[in-house]
């Protein structure tokens, strides 16, 4: 049996939480409040994921860059990948929130869209 | 110029109260006056994500959080005024200045300041050393890598842990930048837990509890920085002296509230928050002239900020409408043990129209303990906590009817076991 504690990084309460495994089993999960924090423990104890948010550079509009992030939560393994990809393109103005900037980033099936809008010049 | 109601900033604080003034009373003029060539204040800095939890029930970015707010400014008819500074404000008027009219002023029924804060200089931590290029504050860096799109440096030290700090130790990682580590003077983080797990176990990067930075060397840029562990008394202990190569040094060691203009106002300023002493109502000592937001005191939470905002708002528009402050008796909130400072101040007991909600923070870290409310020395209510840290913002609400047999005081502490 091993015992692993985790801080919830789904809300600003930060619970600590103590996921109890036999092997690959999940024994137990206890200390989060809320079941936020319950699928949070479970999925950090096997395949962690994290939302990026960075910039993107646009074209022809009143700013240069556009903020954007991954629509869902990518593998943490895969944060610098996606960096990568992200830093490589660009996009046309105008932008609007939501729009979709980059389809499946760095093979993880997952969009990357803008989260602030551009008018062009 | 005339308005009903002006609203001094355009951030998080400054929407949400012109919103909710509105909401109020439809038939009120109100005008926001934002310095910045757009509205959202700090937000439109702040890409990641982690706003909006309580008030949208999705976690949002800084810049789509505001966008939620500045959808609503023309269905309800409020106007705003951009690349507008206001130079001074009294409790029927504000002077500001902007290049299409030059200085102007507006005439108006009440005033809601929501300036926000800004961040801690680097002459007000006395750190000695050359004064090299490649110190920069975290917020200003923010500012340079996601608005401006440039990256203010490579190796990099970060001095102070919160929430800004530990923000930008992640994004300067994600932009390629090593990040050698986090020092903070206190024994604890002043950021959330979950900035600590994301920004800098993530990335191991390490945080260095009780140590600060002693020296920057360098001449014409940062080449290193000397940090040492300090003692209780925050003196650095000879001997634990460590030289970290780097070319950028970035500040995060809190934010001041921003209030020139309330103190050229004469608004009174509780010397705890740096921030203007308000009643229930979010009214200052002026009357007329209300404050929200981080100028009010330091948030961590946006949704707390536009929550707080909303009830400032509404005070504003009931002020114009009702114009005489009310008369009744008045309960005064005193912070005992543990507690740095309240807010509000004092409670006109008449005025409070729902729930009073006592906002505070703790001067240090405290295990098992408890938050209790007294009323002129009796125990009214008692709530334990696992863990009470001065980076977290506290709360405790008391229902209108608890305060219907008007104690003379209110004493918020926090008990050991
Ligand atoms: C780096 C950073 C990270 C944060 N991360 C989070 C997070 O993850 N989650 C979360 O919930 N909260 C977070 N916050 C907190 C939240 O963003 C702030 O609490 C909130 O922005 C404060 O709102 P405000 O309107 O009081 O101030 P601000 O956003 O600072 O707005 C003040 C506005 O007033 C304007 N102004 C000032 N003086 C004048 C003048 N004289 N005339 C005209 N205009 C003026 C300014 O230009 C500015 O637009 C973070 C804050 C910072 C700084
Ligand atoms: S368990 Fe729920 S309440 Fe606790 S930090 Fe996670 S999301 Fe927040």
């Amino acid at each position: 049996m091993e015992k692993r504690e985790l801080t919830c990084i789904n809300c600003p309460m930060g619970c600590r939480i103590t996921v109890t495994m036999e092997g690959d089993d999940i024994l137990s999960v206890e200390g989060n409040t809320c079941k936020r924090g319950f699928l949070y423990a479970c999925n950090e104890v096997k395949s962690p994921v994290r939302t990026v948010t960075t910039t993107i550079k646009v074209t022809g509009g009143l700013s240069d860059r556009v903020s954007c992030k991954t629509k869902e939560a990518v593998p943490k393994d895969k944060i610098f990948e996606v960096m990568e990809v992200i830093n490589k393109a660009s996009c046309k103005a105008p932008v609007a929130i939501g729009d979709v900037l980059i389809e499946d980033c760095a093979g993880t099936g997952i969009l990357v869209v803008a989260t602030k809008a551009v008018g062009s010049v | 110029m005339k308005a009903d109601i002006v609203i001094v900033g355009g951030g998080p604080a400054g929407l949400a109260a012109a919103i909710s003034a509105a909401k109020e009373d439809k038939s009120l003029d109100i005008l926001i006056l934002e310095r910045d060539n757009e509205l959202g204040g700090i937000l439109n800095q702040c890409i990641h994500n982690g706003f909006g939890l309580h008030t949208f029930n999705e976690e949002l970015t800084g810049p789509e959080y505001a966008a939620r707010f500045e959808e609503q400014l023309d269905g309800l008819g409020i106007r705003y005024m951009l690349g507008t500074m206001v130079l001074d404000v009294s409790s029927g008027s504000v002077t500001a200045i902007n290049s299409k009219e030059g200085v102007f002023k507006v005439n108006c029924g009440a005033v809601v300041l929501c300036m926000g804060c800004r961040e801690r200089p680097r002459g007000a931590l006395n750190i000695p050393g050359l004064r090299p290029a490649g110190v920069f504050t975290a917020g200003t860096a923010q500012r340079l890598v996601n608005i401006e799109g440039y990256m203010p440096g490579r190796e990099v030290v970060i001095l102070g842990s919160g929430d800004i700090g530990l923000i930008m130790a992640r994004r300067m990682t994600l932009e390629g930048a090593k990040v050698k580590c986090v020092c903070e003077l206190m024994p604890y983080s002043g950021g959330l837990k979950r900035n600590i797990v994301q920004c800098l176990d993530d990335f191991n990067i390490p945080l260095l509890l009780s140590h600060t930075v002693i020296d920057i060397k360098g001449k014409e840029r940062v080449t290193s920085v000397v940090i040492a562990e300090v003692d209780e008394r925050s003196k650095p202990i000879p001997g634990t002296e460590q030289e970290i190569a780097c070319d950028t040094l970035l500040l995060s060691c809190g934010l001041i509230p921003e209030n020139e203009l309330s103190r050229s106002a004469g608004v009174e300023i509780n010397p705890s928050t740096n921030g203007p002493v308000v009643n229930e109502s979010f009214e200052t000592s002026i009357p007329g002239v209300f404050a929200c937001g981080n100028v009010l005191h330091v948030h961590d939470l946006v949704d707390y900020v536009s929550e707080e905002s909303g009830r400032a708002g509404r005070s504003a528009a009931r002020f114009v409408k009702n114009k005489a402050t009310a008369e009744g008796p008045v309960i005064k909130i005193r912070n005992g043990n543990g507690v740095r400072y309240t807010v509000p101040s004092f409670v006109r007991v008449n005025e409070l129209s729902d729930d009073l909600v006592i906002r505070f923070r703790s001067g240090n870290v405290y295990k098992d303990s408890y938050i209790k409310v007294l009323f002129d020395g009796e125990t009214k209510l008692s709530r334990r906590k696992p863990i009470i840290t001065p980076g977290e913002m506290e709360q405790v609400i008391l229902k209108k009817e608890d305060l219907a047999n008007t104690p003379s005081e209110i004493l918020i502490e926090i008990a050991e076991r």
